[in-house]
């Protein structure tokens, strides 16, 4: 385990050390950005929808109670979506998606030679192809929570209104009442922290494969796990950092 | 010229290579022959500096490049073209894209000269109308030409062939064979090629190295290895020949 940390260490450091010239990672960086982003947007879409939509719901059977105003329901779905669901569950979604696409492309490189390749032609391979990687899901990952957080809040609108938990009025009442700004930065915050920990720990996992396909996906697997695993204790840490 | 010194490497109990010592010479094609799991792509990857020998040094033209200053060993990397067992082209890349990456990542060249270099590497490798391919629609011998193509494309000074012939039918193993060998003499580059393949000493062998076990066992030229007198030697060189004489009888429709 310990062992294990210091090479991923090793590795990070070795991202920053003989660097492409900037006009490269730029590039790269938007090439990367593109993969990740535009590829997962369907996904988060579809997930972040339903989640505040069931949000919406399961809030509304708990609440039902005559002195509970029904605008509650709107304000909880907010909070809740802000601060855990859109980002935690958002980062875990792309860590299924993103993370196993990271650690399968680059598992398959390394068994394939091809970071042999880069290495003999004088270019650092890690920061070649992981620091565009990880510098692109930070710049991606909140854009996709910010899009979690409008959907997933858009979705618990129409579930309310069309399952007649609650009025339209009382729903967006809900959601403009004792709102905190803070809240957003720190969802956002938590989506580059998640971000970084899934590009980094994704990309370890794959540059690191030896053998055949075989070990390819099961650094596939170990990336995701591990991932999802970091991303849990992350969000810990940060609630009770920054809240 | 590149010289390695008194190179081991050992992998966890196994000792892979065990101080093998040795001179390449520049505008010849030197071979390391000897069967699987000797040591031969080991110590290739230990010269290009892919894996770090235990204890020796290699030399490339009299600069030390084993645990030099990084930038020292950049710069005699990118006088280094690599083809690899695998061909190892880049598969989200045209095959256009895969000669132009070193001279678009390593030199200042603007796009229309890299380009015309590129059409020039393809030409001489015999791939003129490939540009826009993928490597998962070219066959096995025309990746080892892009391969090629790339590894000489930054004009390179040393080339290394990591068993080119490997999955190739005989013709265009001899093929390749062929082109190496005229690329090293047209260009006066220092190649070292790895492999187990005969048909390659007889063809392309200027110098050969053979190894065994991890050792260099003898040393000599495609004219005198059939006077060698080392009997593991003899007994790769006969196991060889059997497999060719067999190849040939069922070639032939016999039966063995």
């Amino acid at each position: 385990m310990l062992q294990h940390f210091g090479k991923y260490l090793l590795f990070m450091s070795s991202l920053f050390t003989r660097t492409e010239s900037p006009r490269i990672l730029f590039n790269r960086t938007i090439d990367e950005a593109i993969l990740i982003g535009i590829n997962s947007i369907a996904i988060v879409a579809i997930v972040s929808t339903f989640i505040g939509a069931v949000t919406c719901v399961q809030v509304s059977y708990n609440l039902n109670n005559a002195f509970i105003p029904r605008s509650t329901i709107g304000f909880m779905v907010r909070e809740m979506t802000i601060l855990e669901l859109a980002p935690t569950i958002t980062s875990i979604v792309l860590a299924g998606k993103v993370g196993s696409n990271i650690a399968g492309g680059l598992g398959t490189m390394q068994i394939t030679e091809q970071v042999d390749a880069l290495e003999v032609m004088g270019i650092n391979s890690s920061s070649y192809l992981v620091l565009p990687k990880i510098l692109a899901s930070l710049f991606v990952f909140p854009l996709l929570v910010i899009l979690a957080m409008f959907l997933s809040i858009a979705g618990g609108y129409v579930a309310g209104t069309v399952t007649d938990a609650l009025t339209a009025q009382e729903y967006i009442s809900g959601i403009r009442g004792d709102f905190v700004p803070y809240n957003i930065l720190f969802a956002l915050i938590k989506s580059v922290v998640f971000a970084f920990l899934i590009s980094s720990i994704s990309s370890f996992r794959g540059y690191f494969t030896s053998g055949g396909a075989l070990e390819v996906g099961a650094a596939s697997t170990t990336a995701v796990t591990n991932s999802v695993i970091a991303v849990l204790i992350a969000d810990f840490v940060c609630a009770q950092l920054l809240l | 010229m590149i010289e390695i010194h008194n190179i081991h490497k050992t992998f966890g109990d196994k000792k892979v290579l065990d101080g093998i010592s040795g001179v390449f010479e520049t505008g010849k094609t030197n071979l390391l022959l000897g069967a699987s799991g000797t040591g031969k792509s080991v110590l290739l990857k230990c010269i290009v500096g892919l894996v770090k020998p235990d204890l020796g040094s290699v030399t490339f033209d009299g600069t030390y490049f084993t645990n030099n200053k990084l930038d020292i060993r950049q710069e005699i990397r990118r006088k280094i073209g690599m083809l690899f067992q695998s061909s190892a082209l880049f598969d989200s890349m045209t095959v256009e894209q895969n000669v132009e990456f070193p001279l678009k990542m390593l030199s200042k060249m603007p796009k229309d000269e890299r380009l015309d270099r590129v059409n020039f590497c393809l030409k001489r490798v015999g791939l003129e109308n490939a540009n826009r391919k993928m490597p998962s629609e070219l066959s096995g011998g025309m990746k080892k030409r892009v391969g090629i193509a790339r590894a000489i494309a930054p004009d390179c000074t040393y080339l290394f062939c990591d068993e080119p012939n490997s999955g190739l039918d005989p013709l265009t193993a001899l093929k390749i064979d062929g082109l190496i060998k005229e690329i090293t003499e047209e260009y006066n580059i220092t190649t070292i090629v790895v492999t187990h393949d005969m048909n390659s000493v007889i063809e392309i062998g200027d110098k050969i190295m053979f190894l065994y076990e991890g050792k260099k066992l003898w040393e000599g030229t495609s004219d005198n290895i059939l006077d060698s007198d080392v009997k593991e030697l003899n007994e790769f060189i006969f196991a060889n020949r059997l497999m060719r004489d067999a190849k040939k009888v069922e070639d032939e429709g016999g039966n063995l």
